[in-house]
Parts: C-alpha cells; structure tokens; sequence
C-alpha cells in the first residue's frame, strides 16, 4: 500500500514534527510557518480543529504531549518553549520556558508528567521540573555536548533522558544525589544523529544519522549474564545492529512504535522505510528486516514519523513540502 | 557586512567570464524537454557577488561550469566552490548564497549539495557539514543580518551599458 490514508495540507510552508496525544486523537504538527495545528478524525476526514499561530515568532520545530493529554509544549527556534493547556476547546498558552540562548530543537516529557527536557543549538541540554499552577523550574543545565543538540526524548518508564547531536554521539543521562549527568555516551555515527527513539521496554535505543545510517543500541545492566563490564555499576549501552545501505540521504526521524515493535524512519530521499526485528534474533545481535520503502512518500524530504499509540498500523508523516500524511500499515503485522 | 579595514585577499586573480550558452534550435520547441545541465546551474550562480570584492563568483573562478554537477534523472544538483584562499572566512557566507539562490530557482524535485573543493580549504569539513545542515540553514536564513548580507551577494547588478 503506497498510497497515503489522508494527506494534511494547510501548513504555508515546511512542516518539521508531528506528534500523536497520548489517546492517539490528536495529531500536532508544527512548522516553518512558526504554527502549531491540531488535527482530528471528523467522520471519515481529518480535519484542522486549531491553528496557534500568534506565540512564536520563529520556526516551530518541534511539539509534545504530556503524558497525561492535558499539557503540549511547542520548541521554537525564537529560542522559547511554549506550553499550551488543552484541557478545554480553547486551547492557551499558560507559560514561556526562556533561557536557551539561541534555537530549541527539541521539547520532551517524562513519563511521570513531572519532568521536561529541552535542547539547542547553544550544546545544552535542561531538564525543567513541573509544579502545580504552571510553574515551571529549570532544575539542571547540562552542557555536555560539544555541538548543537538535535532531539531529547525521555525513557518510557524511568527518569532517562536521552540526547542525539550534530557531534555524531547520543548521550544518555539520570540523575543522581539530585543532580542530573552523563552516564553514557553512545558513539558510532558517522555525522550528525537526528533523532533517537526508545523501544516499549526501555532497553533499547534507536538512532538515525546524517551517515544514512540507522544503528541500534542495547542497554546492559551491571550483572548482566553476557558478561559486559560495567564500570561504577551504570549500565552500558552497546550498538548491536546497524542499518546501512538502505537510505540513499540523511535520516532525519525514527519512530519506534510501542504497539508492534517496528521501525519507522523517514528521510531526505522523500522515502518512508518500516523495518521490524526477525522473530528468532538473537537477542545481543538482532537482525532486522526491511519490509517496506514507500517511494515518494512525499514530494521532498520526509522531516518526521510517529507511529500512533494506540491505534495498530497507523503512521503520521511529515514534510518539506508541507503537508502530513497519515498511512495505514496494519496489514503488514 | 564589515567590508572596512582589511579585505583578506587583496589582490584576487580575476578570470575571464565564459560565453554565451550556445544554442541549439530544439531549445526553442516547447515539444521537446530540455533537460538541466551544468551549464543552467552555472548560469543561476554565476554572477553572485563575492562578499568582499565587486566581482562575481564566476569573475574570481570560485564556480565554474564544470564543477556543476546535475543529475537531471536523478534529481539530483551538487556544486562545488572553491574559495580564492584557503583560510577564507567567507567560504560559509558564500556558500549560503549558493544554497539559497537554487533554493529559489531549482524546482523542488532536486536534492542539492553545495560543498568546498576538495582540498581548498582548511575548514573544510566542518563548513561542509554547516552546509548540508538543512536545519542550521533554515535557521541562518531566519536571522535578519545574515539573510540580508546574502541578499546582497545575490541581488542582481543593474545592467551595465555592456550588455550584449
């Protein structure tokens, strides 16, 4: 099935990110056109339901849903983070997170609710507390990269944050005697790591790069039975599967879907790939396969893929020409 | 711009400008599809002002026809610049320019890649990478000051009494 379910036009220019609620309802997109649109299933159509456009003055590139549904946060390179309270039809922007000094590439909430991560141009990356009545707390300044950092996403269940950046590592980190650090660093790109994505346990990692490559890292706990050191009893992550030769451009998104275990990636050759781990794998050398390219899924370069949260199959895509499509990829599993 | 105290390179070797394309009568029949070439992406760089002297791209020999690689079935365009010097902080800045005047001439189907000649620059990889950034393009493109320094460098020159 190569031909997209829906497709999203509206967005005046590039559209970078997208994002599912976590009732997979909702579908956000945000872009270049310095909005944010909410989309919604109407009957058999999807239909743009709000448009916020008035609270950033630059490129929009990025939005996340608290993991209650209630709360979006909006990344923007005017160097600000906006949260937005969508509890009620009229959706309001109820604080401003300053203090990057320059682009935010990427915003993202633990799984508690009661963290959020920012990251940007300026090397850093901050994790801010949540209090009550909007008020949120930057809690630590982490300027551990050497370069611009790309995407933070949280781990699913446990306070891990997890960084990909322009200087080709990952970086992972947790906090400790109330301060957050570096516990590993994952190197092996070759260029610039666009973005990273947690599997449904935790314990593995996916990253897509610059190099065209997508490589998978695989967490081993101290006492682990394969007899990996693990020095200061942090866990080790170790790259156990690359993907390479099938992208003929940079990677710039990877979704790992909670439901199925797939892969989606999209990339700057207008592709959208779907690869899913063989059922016999070794579980310290997996193997996965690709089962699916859709050529021309967009007319440029595919930006972003998320896979719906609850509902099997079913894929949001988006694109430097400006549109989202949505696929439904039910019947391959 | 700071073209004030001290150009970096003083006296850069002007070359001659090439010719007029020449023409064949095909190019002139809607029926047939004159496919991109070299020379189509040349003639869209070519004259882009140097940042620091009143001569063109093609005038100073940092673009050329030859180092205009297209792909026209594959969609793909890739340009390769040389700066007049090796340590020249311009490189990124004229690279810039490049990027953003095929941004606003090629048609979206093609893939594009601006890079340094091999070898002709100290920083290479690293402007290279800036280069193939679309993210930190896009973003240098959002900056006022910058985008209207490379709009110099693109705006075209009003016609000389020369023209010919």
């Amino acid at each position: 099935m190569s031909t997209a379910i829906a497709t999203l036009t509206g967005h005046k220019d590039r559209v970078w990110n997208v994002a599912w609620n976590p009732k997979g309802t909702i579908l956000t997109s945000c872009g270049s056109d310095h909005s944010i649109r909410l989309w919604s299933k109407e009957g058999d159509a999807w239909v743009c339901k709000t448009v916020l456009s008035e609270a950033h003055t630059r490129t929009v590139r990025s939005v996340a849903w608290s993991p209650s549904g209630s709360t979006l946060a909006s990344a923007s390179f005017d160097a600000t983070v906006n949260i937005w309270d969508c509890r009620e039809e009229n959706i309001e922007c109820v604080a401003t997170l300053e203090g990057h000094e320059n682009e935010v590439k990427s915003v993202a909430w633990a799984a508690s609710g009661a963290l959020l991560a920012t990251c940007s141009r300026d090397k850093s990356v901050w994790v801010w507390e949540v209090a009550e009545d909007d008020e949120y707390e930057c809690v630590s300044c982490l300027p551990s990269h050497s370069q611009d950092v790309k995407k933070v996403v949280f781990h699913p269940t446990a306070d891990i944050l997890a960084s990909a950046s322009y200087d080709n590592t990952v970086k992972l980190y947790r906090e400790e005697c109330d301060d957050w650090s570096v516990f590993c660093t994952l190197s092996g790109h070759e260029s610039t790591v666009w973005s990273i994505s947690f599997d449904s346990s935790g314990h593995r990692l996916a990253s897509v790069s610059d190099d065209r490559t997508v490589k998978v890292w695989q967490e081993y706990l101290p006492g682990n039975k394969e007899g990996v050191a693990t020095p200061e009893g942090a866990p080790v992550w170790k790259c156990v599967c690359t993907l390479s030769g099938f992208h003929q451009r940079a990677i710039y998104d990877v979704s790992w879907c909670s439901l199925t275990g797939a892969i989606a990636t999209s990339c700057g050759d207008d592709c959208i790939r779907i690869f899913k781990e063989q059922p016999n794998s070794d579980p310290n050398a997996p193997v996965f396969d690709l089962l699916l390219t859709i050529q021309q899924a967009h007319a440029e370069d595919v930006n972003s893929v998320t896979w719906n949260p609850t509902v099997v199959g079913l894929l949001a895509s988006a694109s430097d020409d400006g549109t989202i499509k949505l696929w439904d990829f039910s019947h391959i599993f | 711009m700071r073209i004030g105290d001290k150009l970096e390179n003083l006296n850069p070797q002007v070359f001659a400008e090439a010719d007029q394309r020449k023409e064949n009568p095909s190019d002139w029949d809607d029926a047939v599809r004159d496919p991109f070439d070299g020379r189509e992406v040349f003639d869209l760089i070519r004259s882009i002002r140097d940042p620091e002297h009143p001569l063109t791209l093609e005038q100073l020999n940092v673009v050329s026809e030859e180092q205009c690689e297209v792909d026209d079935a594959g969609n793909h365009v890739k340009v390769l610049f040389t700066p007049t010097i090796p340590h020249c902080s311009m490189a990124s800045l004229i690279g810039l320019s490049v990027r953003l005047k095929l941004l606003h001439t090629l048609p979206c189907r093609f893939k594009v890649d601006v890079v340094i000649t091999p070898g002709s620059h100290a920083s290479e990889a690293a402007i290279n990478k800036q280069l193939a950034d679309k993210e930190r393009v896009a973003a240098a493109f959002e900056n006022p000051d910058l985008l209207s320094v490379v709009n110099k460098c693109i705006a075209p020159r009003p016609l000389a009494a020369s023209v010919g």
